[in-house]
């Protein structure tokens, strides 16, 4: 099978799917010509994510991706959910196929995308160096 | 999981029964090497010429005018060299195609490029249909081989073979058709089309897969690309598959008896399937409304993915396929529906359903069900959708 067993069960099952309409960070990350956008709200209160919703436009890795980090920063504090790397995302799906990695990639992205709309909303300092894109370049449009 | 309902036989499909047999018989019966000179190997001798007549006959071409390989790839990458050969040696170094072949006719024009020909790829237009007039406009003196595909196997339009072929032969060009698409699905007339050379795979009408065959006109002589012994007149080394030869044979005289029949089933089943799938919003048909075979459809659904929806279709059991970059391991959308003008984030949205007469209207039903809840689905959890329906993008199709 291309995918793991999780990653399928995430495709199905997505956990957290939807929006929040009054979320307190909104992040959006990939672009329509590469296939596949993530869109991540966050619901903050005293500094740690209350709720985390996502939509997803891409293929099953990546709807199965952004289900895992949303399911890995849910309960955590704003900060940690900061230290979500793609390589956790993939080992919490059980791997994905090489040309898949892109997708742990956005689904990272989407995470601290939305973080950054929070702290710029309330105007929270931080160190932009936390927030330097580490664009996958897989495709054209991202080089 | 529920009954399967096997929507892409174009990728492949499934053995006919008696292909089967005749692929058992042969390998149990004849199997004696056909260049042995002892009466087991001129039983199966008796075999492979057989078949070559009954293969031939089915594409109004003499036995000799056939050789065996091992599928499609092959005999394309065959024509092509040989095609590529024959201009070298009267000082023609460039090759005319389209967009939208096939890649063993493209990786192998790519191959040749390196090799110094200088390969020219003609539009096929919005609809996927490739113009007679601007391949005339195209061919220079310096055209040494021109090849078009007779049916496109991604969104099925079919290309007036005939008449780019009489361009070809007035102006002393050769000319190829990689008619993998079309062997077995439609009527196939060498001599009437005018080709020089014609490309098959047996796994596309119900034979068996790892064989094909070549078409080269009386006259015009092959230059080898697999080189070890006298088999296929010198023009093939390798022992010969002789089983599968033999399948292949019987499933495609099945295919054509059954021809007429087949098709007024198909296209019925066809248009069923492409009215229930206009009804989805934001949906295009690709390729040319009229000028298409009677298996394959072509969408487009705005804002999802087409790989996500092959994956939903599969829960339901049905079995498609999409030219989303995500599907093909690499990452661009299909060449196909980019060579028709579709903007990239719209081909990421494909979905190809290619019938068979096997099919039935029941499971045509099933599919648009399938296909509406899954893009249904998949555009209330799209943000791409969002930003359409918001206006924040514009759509690109239609309503």
């Amino acid at each position: 099978m291309l995918y793991s067993e999780k990653v399928m069960d995430h495709f199905r099952n997505p956990r957290n799917l939807g929006k929040i309409e009054d979320a307190d960070g909104v992040g959006e990350v990939g672009n329509a010509t590469c296939g596949d956008i993530m869109k991540i709200y966050l619901k903050i209160k005293d500094g740690i994510i209350e709720d985390v919703k996502f939509n997803t436009f891409g293929c099953g890795s990546a709807i199965a991706s952004s289900s895992m980090a949303t399911e890995m920063i849910k309960g955590q504090k704003v900060e940690d959910a900061l230290q979500l790397s793609n390589r956790a995302v993939v080992e919490a799906l059980d791997g994905l196929p090489a040309h898949k990695i892109h997708c742990s990639v956005l689904a990272e992205e989407a995470v601290k995308a939305a973080v950054k709309d929070y702290y710029d909303k309330n105007k929270i300092p931080y160190d932009p160096e936390l927030f330097k894109e580490s664009h996958c370049e897989s495709c054209e449009a991202c080089k | 999981m529920e009954k399967l309902i096997y929507a892409d036989n174009a990728a492949t499909t499934p053995i006919l029964p008696a292909a089967l047999e005749a692929y058992r018989k042969t390998a149990l019966e004849a199997w004696g090497n056909p260049s042995s000179l002892y009466t087991l190997g001129q039983k199966a001798k008796e075999v492979l010429e057989k078949a070559r007549e009954e293969i031939a006959a089915c594409i109004g071409a003499s036995p000799r005018e056939i050789i065996f390989t091992s599928g499609g790839s092959e005999a394309d990458n065959q024509a092509l060299r040989t095609g590529a050969y024959l201009g070298k040696r009267k000082g023609k170094t460039e090759i005319l195609s389209t967009a939208f072949e096939h890649h063993a006719i493209l990786h192998t024009l790519e191959d040749l490029g390196k090799e110094g020909f200088t390969v020219k790829l003609l539009p096929v237009g919005k609809k996927g249909v490739v113009e007679p007039k601007v391949l005339a406009e195209a061919i220079s003196e310096n055209t040494a081989l021109v090849s078009v595909m007779t049916v496109n196997n991604e969104i099925g339009t079919v290309q007036p073979i005939a008449e780019l072929a009489k361009i070809c032969r007035e102006k002393g060009v050769l000319f190829h058709t990689d008619a993998v698409q079309a062997v077995g699905h439609m009527e196939v007339d060498v001599k009437a089309w005018g080709v020089d050379m014609l490309s098959a795979s047996a796994h596309k009408f119900r034979g068996p897969r790892g064989i094909g065959f070549l078409y080269a006109r009386r006259g015009l002589v092959l230059k080898p690309v697999i080189f070890g012994g006298a088999q296929e007149r010198n023009k093939r080394a390798g022992t010969e598959n002789l089983a599968a030869i033999a399948g292949m044979s019987v499933a495609l005289r099945e295919a054509v008896s059954n021809l007429g029949k087949d098709r007024e089933k198909m296209i019925s089943l066809r248009e069923r399937l492409i009215a229930g799938l206009q009804e989805i919003p934001y949906s295009c048909l690709n390729g040319d409304r009229e000028k298409r075979n009677a298996g394959t459809v072509n969408f487009c659904f705005e804002g999802i993915e087409g790989e996500s929806l092959l994956l939903l279709l599969d829960e339901k059991g049905v079995c498609a396929s999409s030219g989303s970059a995500c599907t093909s391991g690499s990452l661009d959308p299909s060449h196909v529906l980019l060579a028709i003008g579709l903007p990239a984030e719209v081909a990421h949205g494909s979905l190809r359903l290619s019938l068979s007469a096997e099919n039935t209207e029941e499971e045509v039903d099933a599919i648009v069900a399938a296909v509406k809840d899954a893009v249904a689905f998949l555009r209330s959890i799209s943000p791409l959708w969002e930003s359409l329906e918001t206006g924040k993008k514009e759509h690109w199709l239609k309503k």
